[in-house]
């Protein structure tokens, strides 16, 4: 699961946060995640427990509603529509049926209508400021709600609702000594006229007799040293609490000037701090995704972790024995993550050094990483100095202890080659292990598990085995065959075949222009073919029998991906700013499935999810993802913006946000319709069911299949019934229909439009490729020893 | 502007002395400050800070307190004595023995009836307060350890006495102890040490503020004798604590260089429930503070880095003006130094020695900016010590560099000085005339032939030197008027007249040759920093601590047109904003339309010939005049020419071959004479 980053409201039990569309509910004892609270259909923008009572939440939405919902039981209780985007909400006891919210630069005071109704328009509005900061933490309710205190900029502005007054006081924006003052966050005293406020150079200043123009008056304290991100009171009032980049929770106790308590290495750096209504926990939400459960006592009780997607450097891979999804986790570790379960498992420490929470330091990070086909042995490649001339790097070669079930390090490689690695591979055969590294000073090394005789017998370090070269160019890729027999390296334009047994050069495959930039053998069947994909658009399947090119066609491939339990080969494909998926099997040049439109951005990171049990799916277009699920990762990770629940039907409903996201298409029908209207209720239940609630995606496929053709078969309902227990669908039903037909008929276009632009005589050769029996070369492989 | 040839003197290795206690009078808003050379001198608050009196500190002298009761200032320490100053004269009016050891601290009472000091014997002694003497009353209950502070209740009927490791809380009636209050050692090491309470402020609400070595300022509640609050400020010792007159703040001084301002304010907004809170941080200082005192509209401290800092309270004040800018007073507002014009000699004054240099000599000619190659290096001729244990008040050399006079508070000695080449040789005149005695301030005429001595009511003797000795010519006494110190005098170059100014801000002006008081200015508000009498048209022209400028014409006792149209006018913001007093008037001969000032930052040339500037033309436009052609530069050029190439400038001398002398002392180079600060963690270093 992700978790938002955006608010995390606590009550004692019950840990509340936004994630995308919806909010999410986990428990502070297990740190499990209850559920969710569905029912906005854009990102929810803050919630906010309802004060007058504690077993309910207000939640706000980009989508112009706040709703109102009973978190326990997850069940929504009312909507109020506002009609405009809404950014923050802010509540207070003392005014009873009314939430302030962000409209703009607005802040509005809005009257809840008591209706009994489930859905109503809040149509009394009232302006209490119009000019204020985005930023929701730069506004907080005062002593019993009687004043707002809003900051922007460099000036604080305190709003009394009684006189109808607003004070404003405003500070340089810098001084001599560098100071910069403008404001990031604000916090009440429960009881005292007191305002906390942090400020972008650290400082936290509170503020007193802030009803008068002059005599108003700030102390100001002073130990973060980036902008203090976040702070809040302790319900009490005895103690502040401040967070930010430095990842150091900082309690000061108030009044008493500078004691203050630190409780450091949080992880990411901090966001949100709240405190239980009790004040027994405090809960910090990190920017690696991540809420912290912390005691009173200042001891950390609880972690709850979302995927963490910060700079995916390494490639996505899964860990054969655990079948978790490891990428770049915290910085200088490898995460495994479970996608069955939806559940961050640990973090591998791979740098082994204390990672420094400060802007523009150079630090060790993990550039690559490998299984091998076992997941007994793991490779990584840390890398220090990018961006600078002189640049560090180490490659290390983990084994997995039995013991502790986790990696350990065995051996450390620091100058592997003379400059930066490009890629490694392990050979995929069961026996030997064997890594593979190309770099860019032009070479590739095979490096082996041997058996050093200075060294106790069962300690076996890696060793380089064997070094080579093709010409001075600088290589690409490289892959291993299926069997291993055979390593492949792109060097340039050139694909070299060596035999990793005796390190012949077999043989050399070349199709100008362009520089090879994905690799990879075809399984099981498929096996003796090499797919390569060139920058030059071009799409080509050599023929190892023949050393010859079986087919090629022209395609923009960023990403190449095979899946090793199929024959299956996945290319996507950007053009002209919309990125395609096409699934095909090396032995025909037609697609097996096209989804056109995938995403918006370039994909550069995909992999290949086996399933726990393959489904025996007849449909022919899905066949392809009966025995594996396709995860994939977009490029653009700059908008780090909330995180949308993955759901397999996520893209349904047609959310082409700007942000890095995951997703598996499960479904031909799915993949066509990015464009699905969004009114059904139906969809929008099925969709945020959690994952591993769902029942299998076959039974899915089925019946969503149905839900899209005319349905006047009794039989079909009955499937559906069979699925959905609550039995919401039967009124929305009508509504479905009549689009129905509408998008059969694009389902049908786009089939057509799959295959790639052939010119004639390339088509006459594939037809011609197509007839001839090539199952006789299956049956010599097999023969083959 | 012109161009000159400068000497820049960077010899006179002046070091201020620290500051070890200040003391504000509210009703004539004057600040009395105490070094640790035992000088005092008096400030005057309303009148940018203008350093009104000084009296000299001698040996062994140090002050530890200081108390005005009414107008009267006293002080005591270390030596054990308590000490009252004639304010008017400005010199020591007596010093009795209070016989109770080193003296730590010296208060009065509201009512001005007593004084308290505290003992190193630990006995708090009450002394009456007479018109004309104080006198020893009794002793409270004598402690075990010593006394370090002390404050009365604002009602006189109770004192609060800070010591080693706790504080006791006195009825003066009884002189019995009511309270005694435990003062933690604070945690860790300190442990084994002493807890010393520095502090004590005693608030007419009953609440007893204590600051102490530990770094706490602690609330104290007198009825129980219990801890009401306590703020933990600095790791090191919190030193001095000063509360503002209505009581609703509180500034503390650290030994780490910092100010600690706590407010009174209520915890609820519109309710009395009313906290003290701290609030504002000051960091001014880069050395221990010593003292600080809260006036009406500002926060004074002083420390051992010898600055005196203002630093003003913005909510206090009504309009932002020059005078509410924070102000630091390094060096003091009087001529440490003396030029023999003629010669080229300088004559610097240290608190207990004087020195006399000869200026170097340089070669050729340089582009304006560049440095000249120097033939003769500048030369120490002479040092000469000061006879007994007072310090120097006042010194001059005279012009033709023949004569060396200096006075302290009980002496006044005039040397004759031969010299010839190479060889100095000085002999001390020893038959001085009775009346010249002590002087508050010396100047000699312009053709050396005359000394004139001001003493005490306001008058000037008049000495007449020749190679035979000196001898006693007359008295120029001010018709009327107060009989304040005089602080300035100056001479006309013709030898005809004579001015004097004092500390009532009176200039009266003598006619040398009737030997009878000619006129005197009309006394304006602010007081006279520095003034000269035109050469050539014999007008006087001041200064003032305001940056007001008068040109008065003592022939015509009048104002002079361009005087008048500079009130009427009004002079340039950035002018009157400057903080520091112009220090010195001089005129150059070679262009009557001149007057030269400086102050501490720069020099300036007034061209009488220009028109004066107002508020909406560049002030500072050296370098947009450079920059324009000859045309433009008259209609952009106005009187104001000011250079900023010299800082920390002490003193700017005219020589007669149109070379400037600038005496400069940067501040640095006193920083790094002084003693190392309390060592003190930077982030990130």
């Amino acid at each position: 699961s992700l978790n938002g980053k955006y608010k995390v409201q606590r009550h004692g039990l019950f840990v509340l946060c936004t994630s995308g569309d919806s909010v999410k509910v986990y428990s502070t004892r297990t740190e499990e995640w209850l559920h969710s609270l569905q029912g906005h259909t854009n990102q929810v923008t803050g919630i906010a427990l309802n004060p007058a009572n504690h077993l309910q939440v207000y939640s706000c939405s980009a989508d112009g509603t706040v709703k109102l919902w009973d978190f326990i039981d997850g069940i929504l209780i009312k909507t109020f529509i506002i009609g405009y985007p809404l950014f923050a909400i802010y509540v207070s006891e003392k005014h009873e049926g009314i939430v302030f919210l962000h409209i703009g630069f607005q802040l509005v005071a809005v009257h809840l209508p008591k209706s009994a109704e489930q859905e109503v328009e809040a149509k009394e509005l009232s302006a209490v400021s119009s000019h204020i900061s985005p930023n929701p933490s730069c506004t907080a309710f005062g002593r019993e709600g009687q004043y707002i205190a809003f900051a922007r900029n460099l000036q604080l502005n305190v709003y009394f609702f009684r006189k109808q007054k607003t004070y404003s006081f405003s500070l340089k924006a810098t001084d001599k000594k560098g100071a910069k003052n403008a404001f990031t966050c604000i916090a009440c005293h429960p009881t005292d006229d007191c305002i906390a406020t942090g400020h972008e150079d650290g400082k936290i200043r509170l503020w007193r007799n802030f009803i008068h123009k002059k005599e108003y008056t700030y102390s100001t304290q002073h130990w973060h040293h980036n902008a203090v991100n976040t702070l809040c009171f302790t319900p009490e009032g005895t103690n502040l609490l401040s967070g930010g980049i430095e990842s150091v929770l900082v309690q000061w106790q108030y009044g008493t000037g500078n004691r203050k308590e630190f409780l450091p290495r949080l992880g990411g750096s901090i966001l949100h701090v709240s405190a239980s209504s009790d004040g027994q926990l405090f809960c910090t939400s990190h920017s690696d995704n991540k809420i912290t459960v912390i005691e009173s006592s200042f001891k950390v009780c609880g972690v709850i972790q979302g995927l963490v997607k910060d700079a995916v450097l390494t490639d996505l891979m899964i860990d054969p024995r655990s079948k978790a999804l490891v990428l770049n986790g915290k910085p200088g570790h490898l995460q495994f993550y479970s996608l069955l379960r939806d559940k961050h498992l640990y973090n591998l420490d791979i740098v082994q050094q204390e990672y420094i929470y400060e802007a523009g330091l150079d630090q060790f990070e993990v550039v690559k990483a490998a299984f091998d086909i076992k997941g007994y042995w793991l490779a990584t490649v840390e890398e220090r100095g990018q961006k600078s001339s002189d640049l560090e790097f180490f490659l290390k070669l983990w084994s997995y202890d039995e013991r502790t079930q986790s990696f350990v390090l065995n051996t450390t490689i620091t100058a592997a080659h003379t400059d930066r690695i490009i890629s490694m591979c392990f050979s995929s055969s069961e026996e030997t292990t064997m890594l593979v590294t190309i770099a860019e000073d032009g070479q590739f090394k095979a490096w082996c598990q041997g058996v050093d005789a200075d060294t106790q017998q069962d300690q076996n370090f890696w060793s380089c085995d064997f070094v080579g070269s093709y010409h001075n160019l600088k290589p690409t890729n490289c892959s291993f065959s299926a069997d291993s027999s055979l390593l492949a390296v792109s060097f340039q334009e050139v694909i070299t075949i060596w035999s990793p047994d005796t390190w012949e050069l077999l043989t050399t495959l070349c199709q100008p222009p362009g520089v090879i930039r994905d690799l990879c053998f075809g399984r099981l069947s498929c096996s003796k073919y090499l797919i390569s994909t060139t920058t030059r658009n071009l799409l080509c399947c050599w023929n190892l029998l023949t050393c010859a090119l079986e087919w090629s066609t022209s395609v923009e491939v960023s990403k190449l991906q095979s899946d090793p339990l199929s024959e299956n080969v996945a290319a996507f494909s950007y053009q002209s700013k919309h990125t395609d998926l096409f699934v095909f099997k090396p032995n025909e040049p037609r697609p097996l499935f096209t989804h056109k439109n995938v995403c918006s951005e370039k994909i550069h990171r995909a992999v290949f999810v086996p399933r726990e049990e393959p489904l025996n799916n007849c449909d022919e277009s899905s066949q392809w993802l009966n025995r594996s699920q396709l995860y994939f990762l977009t490029q653009n990770m700059l908008v780090i913006d909330d995180s949308v629940a993955v759901t397999p039907f996520y893209l349904l409903l047609g959310k082409h946000r700007q942000q890095q996201q995951k997703l598996n298409t499960p479904s031909h029908q799915a993949a066509d319709r990015p464009q699905q209207p969004q009114g059904s209720v139906t969809i929008t239940e099925l969709l945020h069911t959690p994952a591993h609630v769902l029942p299998p995606a076959s039974v899915l496929c089925s019946m969503f299949v149905s839900s899209l053709l005319i349905s006047n078969t009794g039989e079909m309902e009955s499937s559906e019934q069979e699925m959905n227990s609550e039995k919401e669908e039967e009124d929305s039903e009508g509504e479905m229909e009549a689009c129905d037909s509408q998008q059969e008929l694009r389902a049908q276009g786009s089939v057509d439009e799959v295959t790639p632009k052939l010119s004639k005589a390339q088509e006459r050769e594939l037809k011609r490729v197509r007839k001839t029996d090539f199952s006789w070369m299956a049956g010599l492989i097999d023969s083959k020893p | 502007m012109g161009e000159f040839k400068v000497h820049r003197v960077r010899f006179f290795d002046y070091m201020p002395s620290g500051i070890r206690a200040l003391a504000f009078n509210q009703d004539t808003e004057r600040m009395a400050v105490a070094r640790m050379d035992g000088s005092v001198e008096v400030f005057h608050c309303s009148d940018r800070f203008f350093q009104e009196k000084i009296i000299p500190g001698r040996e062994q002298c140090g002050i530890e307190g200081l108390s005005w009761v009414g107008e009267r200032l006293f002080s005591a320490g270390l030596n054990g004595g308590i000490t009252e100053y004639d304010l008017t004269n400005q010199k020591v009016k007596y010093t009795i023995d209070a016989y109770g050891g080193p003296i730590w601290t010296i208060t009065g009472n509201q009512q001005g009836t007593h004084l308290a000091v505290g003992c190193e014997d630990g006995t708090v002694k009450l002394f009456e307060v007479n018109e004309d003497q104080i006198q020893f009353e009794r002793n409270l209950d004598r402690q075990k350890s010593r006394i370090i502070s002390l404050s009365w209740h604002p009602s006189g009927s109770k004192i609060a006495a800070g010591m080693m490791d706790m504080i006791q809380v006195f009825n003066v009636e009884t002189g019995h102890s009511i309270h005694r209050m435990l003062a933690d050692r604070g945690a860790g090491t300190s442990r084994s040490k002493e807890c010393v309470v520095w502090s004590v402020v005693y608030l007419s609400d009953g609440t007893i503020i204590t600051g102490d070595s530990v770094g706490m300022v602690k609330l104290w509640d007198d009825q129980t004798g219990t801890l009401i609050k306590s703020h933990n400020v600095t790791k090191c010792d919190v030193l001095a604590l000063s509360v503002s007159q209505n009581e609703d703040s509180l500034v503390a001084g650290t030994s780490e260089g910092i100010v600690v301002q706590f407010q009174f304010v209520s915890m609820v907004l519109e309710k009395d429930d009313k906290e003290w809170v701290r609030t504002r941080t000051f960091r001014n200082h880069t050395h221990d503070i010593r003292a600080v005192a809260e006036i009406t509209t500002a926060v004074v401290s002083g420390g051992m880095d010898a600055q005196l800092v203002v630093r003003p309270l913005l909510d206090k004040i009504e309009v932002r003006s020059a005078a509410s800018a924070l102000r630091k007073i390094h060096f003091p507002h009087r001529r440490l130094v003396s030029c023999a014009r003629k010669s080229g000699l300088m004559l610097f004054q240290y608190p207990g020695h004087l020195e006399l240099w000869r200026l170097g000599e340089s070669e050729g000619k340089g582009t304006p900016g560049s440095s000249l190659f120097v033939k003769r290096n500048p030369e120490k001729l002479l040092q000469l010590k000061v006879k007994g244990e007072d310090h120097i008040r006042c010194s001059a050399v005279s012009p033709c560099g023949g004569w060396i006079v200096y006075s302290t508070a009980s002496t006044l000695r005039l040397y004759r000085l031969h010299c010839d080449n190479n060889n100095i040789s000085i002999t001390k005149i020893s038959k001085l005339p009775k009346v010249l005695s002590s002087a508050n301030q010396l100047c000699f005429s312009s053709d050396s032939s005359h000394l004139f001595s001001a003493s005490a009511q306001s008058s000037v003797h008049i000495a007449s030197l020749s190679q035979s000795g000196c001898k006693f010519v007359g008295t120029l006494k001010p018709k009327s008027g107060s009989h304040q110190a005089i602080h300035l005098l100056a001479a006309s170059e013709d030898g005809k007249w004579l001015a004097s100014a004092n500390s009532d801000h009176e200039v009266h002006i003598y006619n040398l040759q009737t030997q009878k008081a000619h006129c005197t200015v009309p006394v304006y508000s602010s007081a006279v920093t520095a003034m000269g009498i035109h050469p050539a048209t014999n007008c006087l022209f001041m200064m003032h601590a305001d940056q007001q400028m008068f040109e008065y014409s003592i022939e015509q006792k009048q104002y002079t047109d361009w005087s008048r149209t500079v009130q009427r006018k009004g002079l340039h913001r950035f002018w009157v904003e400057r903080d520091t007093p112009c220090l010195n008037v001089m005129f150059n001969p070679q262009n009557p339309s001149h007057v030269i000032l400086h102050d501490m930052y720069m020099l300036c040339i007034i061209d009488q010939s220009l028109p004066l500037p107002d508020d909406k033309t560049q002030f500072y436009n050296q370098l947009t005049l450079k920059s324009l052609t000859e045309e433009q530069r008259k209609s952009q050029s106005h009187a104001f020419k000011v250079c900023k190439t010299f800082k920390d400038i002490l003193c700017v001398e005219l020589m007669p071959d149109q070379s400037l002398v600038v005496v400069e002392r940067p501040l640095e180079d006193i920083a790094t004479q002084l003693p190392a600060p309390i060592k003190q963690k930077k982030f990130a270093t």
